[in-house]
């Protein structure tokens, strides 16, 4: 891979403690939300297991749906669209906003915009793009990529955004204060709302039975964007398909308390069918979920319904923060659709974990994500992404570990060293000893013990 | 009935009272207890790593080994969900190994169903749930479930005289170790581990224990170059501590 890799970025972050702890404290915060959240739901495993299940029958069926879904929400007026990649979905984009002859546009929160690189490929283009969530405004404006799915920019202290906002808003330095900032982005948003012509907007779940699409958010911006404009775009991965309106009522009262503790999002708005005089165009993307879908190991993490629970919970991510991971989704749930995307590029990132299995355990959807981490894990290493230097440890390891007497030497040779040469093992070129002591050493092992006392 | 100890390579070799603490506890509630003497590890520095295929001999070298008892009990949690998930031979071979291996604290309370214990350990008690322990193995419930609470170690230790359990802030976050992850990821891994101590610290711990050596190892790293008086002990040590 070129670039950092997600322990290089951890460890430059790790350089500021204190950042990190209010970085993990905040995080952690939320997490105990949503564990309060779900508490007073009685039945939240069995809501996370009805949701599992209900994805499980549209990822075995998406072909139907997908097609169920067109032919509704084409008679109910909307435009469908189909992308393979992000390449053909920038693409399809531009040309809405070519034959609108239209140079700016705005845009609420879409994760998979960020997946295919949007604003960057129309900013090349000539496009102006405002982002309209609050925390992605933050972020664009910093020309930073959200480190975050749910919360973009919760790796900025308030006294930052002050400065961003002072900067490129005018608002006076040194003010910090997040009622007035969230003001001043409010009359500066609310200019672009009334002078945009095209609004772009995610999906949060796109229903077959009815042609229909939800959009959650907690600003209403998506809502600002679309009823404003005269063309309202909607991209969605295909995966965010339901079959029926009424499985709504089990997402719907999953996401939110997943993601920040909240019963349900301020707005949860159904789209269904253009106004008059309104252009409504939906572009379905696939961008490498086929392949997925067909990968039996990983498959169901296109369950996902990007909640961000998995982040919050993530003992590594609170301290690692969402750019460590270099990808547009980070996180544990990052770090088993990246591979997908490109494996050289996202090698690291199934290793970015311990393995502890607390992303798996709030997932409201049931993807087993930690089991993934170790399967590609295997993938990574089999097709050949592995460093040498690990490739040879790990053979050496495995001899000594299949012959018994080879352990029994190389054991008692190690705590030799370790005992008259501390200095072997106890200096810089061992990550173990940078931070934390080496286990005193025994004069013998339990198997030399139970040779002599048990038999 | 004939129980096969198994104990693993590190604990082995850097912490043998361990081991014997095992085998004394075990021997105490009347099995007849085996450490076969060639074996060496599970595999799972390995195959965490991404290196499972490279884990056949350890693989068999286990089979070889411990195939020929009715149960298979070790003081650590994270190598029995190891063998448990990932040994092979379990459809060809036949093997049952899978079936009868269980971690220390759960072969007490599910197989032994240890209700009392001769034990004394007058000290305020921190419980450090290793995430393979309980998460994998359901030692204890999880806090993200919402789901009755238990906890197989706590029950055990409930039952030591004079001990005295406390209770920390986060109650199951991971401390890091990870494996290889403790050095691959040097940064994160010590960071976890420190935040981990600390809530023990700051809940007035004077003993760290648990399930699982290898967590205890890179908390007793921190704890030792932090110059702390706070000791880690395995479960197995406080259980079979004297009276």
């Amino acid at each position: 891979m070129s670039g950092k890799d997600h322990a290089a970025l951890a460890d430059e972050f790790n350089k500021d403690e204190p950042r990190v702890n209010w970085h993990d404290e905040t995080l952690w915060w939320v997490r105990q939300k949503r564990d309060k959240a779900a508490y007073k739901v009685p039945e939240w495993e069995e809501l996370r297991e009805t949701a599992s299940r209900i994805k499980d029958n549209v990822l075995s069926n998406l072909s139907e749906y997908l097609q169920q879904f067109e032919a509704a929400a084409t008679a109910n007026g909307i435009t469908i669209h189909w992308a393979a990649d992000a390449a053909e979905h920038n693409a399809i984009i531009l040309s809405i906003l070519r034959r609108h002859q239209v140079d700016k546009m705005v845009k609420s929160k879409s994760m998979l915009t960020e997946e295919c690189h949007l604003n960057e490929f129309l900013l090349a283009e000539g496009i102006d793009v405002v982002d309209t969530d609050l925390g992605e405004r933050v972020v664009q404006l910093a020309g930073e990529p959200p480190s975050h799915i749910v919360l973009p920019c919760i790796h900025k202290k308030k006294e930052e955004i002050g400065e961003i906002f002072h900067e490129h808003l005018g608002t006076p330095k040194g003010n910090a204060d997040p009622q007035f900032l969230t003001h001043a982005a409010r009359l500066h948003l609310r200019e672009k709302f009334l002078t945009r012509r095209v609004a772009l907007t995610g999906v949060n779940f796109a229903v077959a039975e009815t042609g229909e699409f939800v959009v959650c958010t907690n600003e209403g911006n998506a809502d600002m964007g679309a009823h404003l404009a005269d063309v309202h775009i909607a991209c969605m991965g295909i995966e965010k398909i339901v079959p029926l309106r009424r499985h709504l009522g089990v997402f719907l009262r999953l996401l939110t308390r997943s993601a920040t503790g909240q019963p349900i999002t301020t707005y949860s708005s159904h789209f269904k069918k253009p106004r008059p005089g309104q252009e409504m165009h939906v572009v379905f993307v696939d961008n490498g979920r086929s392949a997925h879908l067909g990968r039996k190991d990983f498959r169901n993490s296109l369950k996902c319904i990007r909640c961000a629970a998995c982040f919050n919970t993530c003992p590594v991510y609170r301290r690692s923060g969402g750019h460590s991971y270099h990808t547009a989704v980070a996180g544990p749930i990052g770090s088993i659709l990246a591979p997908n995307l490109d494996r050289e590029k996202y090698a690291d990132l199934p290793f970015a974990s311990t393995l502890c299995g607390s992303c798996s355990n709030v997932c409201p959807v049931k993807i087993d994500i930690h089991e993934q981490l170790y399967k590609w894990r295997q993938v990574i290493v089999q097709g050949g992404t592995a460093p040498f230097a690990k490739k040879a440890a790990m053979k050496t390891m495995n001899w000594v570990l299949s012959n018994p007497s080879v352990y029994h030497g190389a054991g008692k040779a190690g705590r030799w060293f370790m005992l008259n040469a501390p200095f072997t093992v106890n200096n810089g070129l061992n990550p173990w000893y940078k931070q934390r002591d080496m286990p005193g050493v025994p004069k013998e092992s339990f198997g030399e013990w139970y040779k002599k006392n048990k038999k | 009935m004939r129980v096969g100890l198994f104990i693993p390579c590190y604990v082995d070799q850097f912490y043998p009272q361990v081991g014997i603490a095992t085998l004394e506890l075990l021997e105490k509630f009347g099995c007849e207890v085996v450490y076969p003497p060639n074996q060496t590890c599970c595999g799972q520095p390995m195959a965490n790593s991404g290196f499972e295929h490279l884990t056949q001999g350890c693989n068999d070298l286990f089979i070889r080994n411990f195939e020929e008892f009715d149960y298979i009990v070790s003081p650590s949690g994270s190598c029995v969900l190891h063998i448990k998930e990932h040994l092979h031979g379990v459809g060809e071979r036949g093997t049952t190994i899978p079936k009868k291996i269980y971690e220390l604290v759960e072969f007490m309370t599910d197989i032994l169903r240890v209700e009392n214990l001769e034990a004394s350990f007058p000290h305020r008690v921190g419980i450090h749930q290793s995430c393979h322990g309980q998460r994998g193995l359901k030692l204890a419930q999880m806090s993200e479930l919402m789901a009755p609470g238990f906890s197989k170690p706590e029950k055990l230790l409930k039952m030591v005289r004079g001990l005295e359990l406390i209770r920390l802030t986060r109650a199951d976050e991971c401390c890091g170790f990870g494996g290889t992850f403790c050095v691959a990821e040097e940064a994160v891994s010590v960071k976890m581990g420190k935040d981990r101590v600390a809530d023990h610290l700051h809940n007035g711990a004077e003993y760290i224990t648990g399930a699982d050596m290898s967590c205890l190892m890179h908390m007793e790293g921190i704890l030792h170059r932090q110059k702390s008086s706070v000791q880690v002990r395995h479960i197995a040590e406080i259980l079979n501590s004297q009276l």
